[in-house]
Order: structure tokens, then C-alpha cells, then sequence
């Protein structure tokens, strides 16, 4: 099948240094000493933490719940002891910390028990239930969970599965390898994708620098009907979700809507990969492919276990001398890594070291020009000049207006800038502080709302209040008055001699007077009825303490009667 | 002469009775200044202003009977941000009223409290969980972090901590540096 192919705009072709790493097959990197999970490696919410220090753990034992269904579960790599679950750092452009389960190996590889599932019989809601709970995200970098796209959009169905094995950014090929020596996993993984969705046709999206893939991902699908290996032109970011789909069949899809809107969606043939190992054999994701390259003696692709120390990694591929600093990620959307004692995660596609000679720094940031080298480059037709002008002058609103978010920070613009001006830093810095804006705006008019009910909630208690207490009073009053009457017949018969100007002042005061009396005797009532508790079946050593403490009582009672000593 | 009259008085009798009905159709209910004020304040609800609330804050502000520098939570920008609305100068947040902090929550010590719910009455946004004889706890995504419950505590066990920064609500850094702060 000869499919047409499309194009997107924009786009640049940097070298692609993919040669030496994919000169030796991939290789299974040892058991480190220590693993350090983070709980939260995807998008979405964090999971929870199920271990304790000093738990025992099977290779596969779940140890994070996934929170809600936007999560995504997460695995013990191998199994082993867990030494803590505390904060540690991270692998993340903020060099901040997260929970995560500090797990000491033993060194057994014990299994749990892994239950395979046949899939043809299986609800695509239970499988899209086993593969969150079997921790299945984009493995492409951006970590988003799998079942949550396998869903219908608002198109009611995917017709077209895309698997992207572009792989546009230079040094990384951990895809390429992955296709090239394990194209049957990919494609038993696309099976199942395919079955859950019932989609009509499969697109595998390679781009033509990678022959070797495309060549075994033809083979293995040559008896798979409906799936074609599309080489797609080598033009970087062709491996971007929307470029992709865009490139393979012609549907541009707006801002804030999803690919299974219009009845496509797009997953990475690593994520295939480990959709088929979760399903078929049971395990969950617990290791992925890394590329080690760069500034290094033995660049290759190795086989991590998730939660490797990147420190332990690197005596793999041997970094040269001058290595000054390790890119996680590619060259053009990676970003620096704050040390080398920070673990592998499941985006970790990539780890580069840069030198000097390999990354010369860029030169000073010169202003812009407006020569619209950018404009020509970004390949979701913004005007990144525009938008660098608005982020950096923080007008939010204008940025917003000229689609920031519709940026993929793919870093074309920064590439071809003359002025080496830092352009996806801008936008990031943009992005970030709108979100967080958004976040302040949320709690801030929760905060109100909250507020003006408790308000209203005072005013209302205080309305009843004082509802209930001239209710109480009116019903006390007329209950005197009712029993004041006789007594005040009595009054003018026993004391005829009162003088006329107090007569209408007396009833008003017999009535308080009644009212405290009434009061009173409640009061002597309730006292008179509580009656000592605990008092049955005393020891005759109890009771003499209780009449030692009564005597002591009514000598104090005596002693506050007497008047006190005058002060000397 | 006099048709002329008749004319620009029709027409001043129907101009004034479209006008008359579009004050009644189209009335504004409320005062959307204060609306606009009250958008900007941060709804800490902490009085530090001298106002029982933000709302009255932003009316009094609306009233011109307030200076525009009394909100701590608000800071600095918050006063930038007020002064563009209203068109005023800006001024330095006023002391009296207190100092601009980063943004913190309310945290119990949970074994000294006693359970007397002075604090849950103190809360203007019932972030604050508990009964009577019962230990009490914040309900810290709701805290605004006004500090209002402290003074009421007789145990003092409240404590204000600042909320650190996450991996989820990091933002990245403004790319310009200022060659001024570089050298200094």
C-alpha cells in the first residue's frame, strides 16, 4: 500500500549523531546497588505510596497506587528490600525532590506471579483498567497514561492507530534499536492497542534515516492485514504526536483536543512494546530502553530497570574526560540534568554527555532582529517572535491570545535564531507562570466562596438565635403570668398600703422576680437530681477513703465560713 | 419656526424615553468596580487591611475612602495591579499594615490541641475541622494562610509553615537576568 503522505509546516534538520550508538545490540545494564523509584512518573495524579521501610518486595510488586483514574500505577523493578520511602531528588528540570520508594535488591530477580491475559476475550475496559494498574505510560517522553488515550473521543471511535517510531531528535535511538532487534514484541503490542480501540488500519510512522527498523518492522507486520510501515521524510519534529498524525494522514488537530476527536490516535512503539509485555506475559513496566551517547568511549542502548541511578549507568558508556554536564532527554527538548544521583524514570529516553567541544555554549543573547527565521521554522505556524516579545514583557493575556499553548517547545525557533536568543525558555517561563496564575485565580475565588457563605451562614445563626431566645422568653413570660395571678391577688390582699405610683411598676418586677425564681428552682432541681455515680458495691477500704475526703470537705466548708484573719 | 420646534422636541421626547428605558433594561446590578477590586485582592480574608473580609476592603476601596497600599497577601503586585485599574500612583505597601510573606498554611500540632474549636469559629473559610473536646485539623488546600486562628489558641499550637515548592507547581524561572543583579 502506497500511502500519501502530507506535510507540516516549518521544522529543521539538524545532524542526526545516530550512528554509534546503534553500532552494538542492546544490553541489559547490571542490578545497581540501590534503585530509587519516584511514585509520580506520569502525567496526571501521584500515585500513593503501598510500602513500608523494611518491607520485603517481589520483582513487579505494585508499590504505588494509581490515584484516580488520570494515574498511572508504578512497580518494584526487582525485588529486594525497601530502605525508605522518602523524598528524594529528582530527575527534573527544577532540581526539586518527590516521594519516592528507596528499594535495596537482593539480587533473586523473584517474580510475582505473573498472569498473562488473553486479550480477545477481554472488555477493552478491563484491559484499559489492567494496563493503568500495570503502570502502561507514553514512553516517548511526555509519560502520558495509555489507557486514558485508548479511550473513544468525541469522534465515538479510532478508526486509525498511529505508532510512532519517528524518533526526529538527534543522538536518541533507543526506538530505532528497540524496532530493529524487538519488532515482534511492537508488533504483538500493536495487536493489542488495535483490539481495544477496533481500529480499521494501522500507520507505523518511521522516519527514513531508520531503514534497518523500517526494513524488520516490515517484516514482522507482513502478515498483520490493515498495518502498513509508512517511511516518513526525515525533518525534525516529525516524531511530535500532531506532526505525526498530520504527516501520515492529513488531520490537523486543533489546540486542546485530542487525536481520538477525530478518530486517530498516536502511541510510541516503545509504549507498544511494553503493552504487549504487560498483556501477554504479564509484567508491568518496570524497565525501558536508555540510550547512553554523546561525549562518551562505548555510546549503545541499554535495557534500565526503572529507578537506576543514572551515576551507575554512566561507567557503561565510559564518559570522556571533559565531559562537563548530561543531558536527559535530546539535545533540542532535553534539558540539563542537576547531578548524576538522580534516577532513571519512564521518560528517561536519553542520556546525553556534553562537553564544550561536542554543545559549544551558546554566545550572548543579542536582541531580535525580526528576520522571521522562526516564524519560517515553528512547525505549529506561531509567530514565536511575537510570542518571546509578549512572555518576556509578561503580557500573559497577548501571549495567550497568540497561542503559546499551542507551542510543543520542540525548540525549532531557538535553533535557527541568529540572535541566539533563548526562545522555549520564554515560553516555558510563560506557560509556567499562566498555570500557576490559573491555580492562585482557583483557590483565590474558592477562598471567596467559602468566605461569603460562611457570612451568610453567621447572619442566619444569629437571625435564629435570636429567634429562639424571644421565643423562650415569651413562653416564660406567659407561663409566670399565668401562675402570677392568684399571687398577686394575695399581694393586694396581704399589703394594701402600697402607694398607687408603685402599682404599675410592681407586677413588671414581680414578674422578673418570678422569672429568677423560676430560674432558681430549675436549677436547685437539676443539682438535687444528679446523684454520685460509681457509688455501688464499694470496698470497705473505698468507703473510708470517701468519708475521709467528705470530713476533709466540710472542714474546708468550715474554714471558708470563719471570717479570714485580718493581714498582719 | 414652530415646525422646527415640534421636530427637536419629538425628537428630545423619544431620544429621552429610549434613554430612559435603556437605564431601566439594561441597569447593572452591583458595583462592577468593586467586583474588579475584589478580583485582584487574594481573598486571604485576613483584616489585615483594617476590613473584616476583601470584599469590604474592595469597597472601600471603590469608595476612594481607602489607600490602595494595605493588603500584605496582595503584595506588591497586587498594589501595581490595583493602581492600573484605578489609574492611581503606585505606593509601597504600607507597614502598619504588615509585611508581604511567601505563601504559607496553618499547620495543628495535633497532640497539644484540646479541642476548645476557637480556632474553627476564627476561620473565615472553614478550613478548619473539629468538635468540641475533639482535636482539630486543617484542611490545608482550603487555608489561605490568614493567620487569624493563631491569636485565639490558648495552647498555641498552630503554627504557620510556608507551602514549599513541588515538582507539580514549580514554574520555570524568567529567562532575563539583569546584568545590575549579576554584579551585585
Amino acid at each position: 500500500m502506497i500511502a500519501t503522505l502530507f506535510a507540516f509546516k516549518g521544522g529543521v534538520k539538524p545532524s542526526a549523531h545516530k550512528e554509534a550508538s546503534t553500532l552494538a545490540p542492546i544490553l541489559r545494564a547490571p542490578l545497581p546497588p540501590r534503585l530509587v523509584v519516584p511514585l509520580r512518573q506520569s502525567a496526571g495524579g501521584a500515585p500513593l505510596p503501598l510500602v513500608v521501610a523494611g518491607q520485603k518486595l517481589s520483582k513487579g510488586e505494585r508499590i504505588g497506587a494509581p490515584e484516580g483514574n488520570f494515574s498511572s500505577a508504578i512497580h518494584a523493578p526487582t525485588s529486594g528490600r525497601v530502605l525508605a520511602v522518602e523524598d528524594r531528588l529528582l530527575p527534573h528540570p527544577s532540581g526539586l525532590s518527590a516521594l519516592c520508594v528507596v528499594i535495596e535488591p537482593d539480587g533473586e530477580e523473584r517474580w510475582i506471579d505473573r498472569n498473562p491475559v488473553n486479550y480477545a476475550a477481554a472488555t477493552p475496559d478491563a484491559l484499559r483498567d489492567y494496563l493503568r494498574d500495570a503502570g502502561i505510560v507514553g514512553l516517548g517522553g511526555a509519560t502520558f497514561p495509555s489507557h486514558i488515550k485508548l479511550k473513544p473521543g468525541a469522534s465515538g471511535r479510532i478508526e486509525t492507530l498511529i505508532i510512532n517510531g519517528a524518533e526526529c531528535e538527534p543522538w536518541i535511538t533507543c526506538d530505532d534499536m528497540l524496532m530493529r532487534e524487538r519488532a515482534t514484541e511492537v508488533v504483538r503490542g500493536i495487536d493489542i492497542l488495535r483490539h481495544i480501540v477496533s481500529a480499521e488500519r494501522v500507520l507505523v510512522g518511521i522516519e527514513d534515516n531508520k531503514p534497518q527498523a523500517v526494513a524488520a518492522m516490515r517484516a514482522a507486520t507482513a502478515q498483520s492485514p490493515g498495518v502498513s510501515v509508512v517511511p516518513v521524510p526525515t525533518r525534525y519534529p516529525a516524531g511530535g504526536e500532531k506532526q505525526l498524525i498530520r504527516v501520515l494522514t492529513g488531520i490537523e488537530i486543533p489546540y486542546g483536543r485530542f487525536g481520538s476527536d477525530f478518530g486517530v490516535q498516536c502511541f510510541n512503539v516503545a509504549t507498544a512494546g511494553s503493552v504487549h509485555r504487560a498483556i501477554n506475559l504479564g509484567e508491568p513496566l518496570i524497565s525501558r530502553i536508555v540510550t547512553l551517547t554523546g561525549n562518551v568511549e562505548r555510546p549503545g542502548n541499554y535495557e534500565v530497570l526503572i529507578g537506576t541511578p543514572i551515576a551507575d549507568l554512566l561507567p557503561l558508556a565510559a564518559p570522556k574526560a571533559d565531559t562537563d554536564r548530561y543531558l536527559m532527554g535530546g539535545p533540542m527538548m532535553g534539558f540539563t540534568l542537576p547531578g548524576t544521583d538522580l534516577p532513571v524514570t519512564k521518560a528517561s529516553n536519553c542520556i546525553i554527555a556534553a562537553s564544550k567541544a561536542l554543545f559549544p555554549p551558546l554566545g550572548t543573547e543579542l536582541p531580535c532582529i525580526r528576520c522571521g527565521a522562526c516564524t519560517r521554522a515553528c512547525p505549529v505556524e506561531l509567530q514565536p517572535h511575537e510570542l518571546y516579545w509578549f512572555s518576556r514583557a509578561k503580557n500573559f493575556g497577548k501571549a495567550q491570545e497568540y497561542g503559546i499553548f499551542d507551542c510543543i517547545e520542540c525548540g525549532c525557533c531557538a535553533y535557527v535564531c541568529p540572535s541566539n536568543i533563548r526562545l522555549v525558555d520564554y515560553y516555558r517561563f510563560a506557560k509556567s507562570s499562566m498555570r500557576t496564575l490559573e491555580r492562585e485565580k482557583a483557590t483565590a475565588n474558592a477562598a471567596r466562596e467559602r468566605f461569603e457563605f460562611r457570612t451568610l451562614r453567621d447572619e442566619r445563626e444569629k437571625a435564629e438565635k435570636t429567634a429562639r431566645l424571644a421565643a423562650k422568653t415569651a413562653a416564660g413570660r406567659q407561663a409566670i403570668a399565668g401562675a402570677a395571678k392568684p399571687s398577686a391577688a394575695q399581694a393586694t390582699t396581704t399589703a394594701p398600703a402600697q402607694s398607687s405610683a408603685e402599682k404599675p411598676l410592681a407586677p413588671l418586677d414581680e414578674q422578673k422576680k418570678a422569672l429568677i425564681a423560676a430560674a432558681i428552682a430549675r436549677a436547685q432541681a437539676q443539682r438535687a437530681g444528679v446523684q454520685p455515680k460509681n457509688t455501688e458495691n464499694l470496698t470497705p477500704e473505698k468507703q473510708a477513703e470517701i468519708r475521709e475526703i467528705e470530713a476533709r470537705r466540710d472542714k474546708v466548708r468550715e474554714l471558708a465560713k470563719t471570717p479570714p484573719a485580718e493581714p498582719v | 419656526m414652530f415646525t422646527a420646534l415640534l421636530v427637536m422636541a419629538g425628537i428630545a421626547v423619544v431620544l429621552g424615553a429610549m434613554l430612559g428605558y435603556a437605564s431601566i433594561r439594561f441597569k447593572v446590578k452591583g458595583d462592577p468596580l468593586v467586583d474588579k477590586i475584589d478580583a485582584i485582592l487574594p481573598q486571604t480574608q485576613c483584616g489585615q487591611c483594617g476590613f473584616p473580609g476583601c470584599k469590604p476592603y474592595a469597597q472601600a476601596i471603590a469608595r476612594g475612602e481607602v489607600e490602595i497600599n494595605q493588603c500584605p497577601p496582595g503584595g506588591e503586585e497586587g498594589i501595581r495591579k490595583l493602581a492600573d485599574l484605578l489609574g492611581k500612583e503606585f505606593k509601597p505597601l504600607s507597614a502598619e499594615h504588615g509585611v508581604e510573606k511567601p505563601k504559607q498554611v496553618a499547620v495543628i500540632d495535633e497532640d497539644v490541641c484540646i479541642g476548645c474549636t476557637l480556632c474553627t469559629q476564627a476561620c473565615p473559610v472553614d478550613a478548619i475541622v473539629g468538635a468540641a473536646k475533639q482535636m482539630h485539623t486543617i484542611v490545608a488546600p482550603l487555608c489561605t494562610g490568614c493567620e487569624l486562628c493563631l491569636p485565639p489558641c490558648p495552647v498555641d499550637c498552630i503554627a504557620m509553615v510556608a507551602v514549599p515548592e513541588t515538582v507539580e507547581t514549580w514554574k520555570w524561572r524568567y529567562p532575563v537576568i539583569r546584568l545590575k543583579e549579576q554584579a551585585a
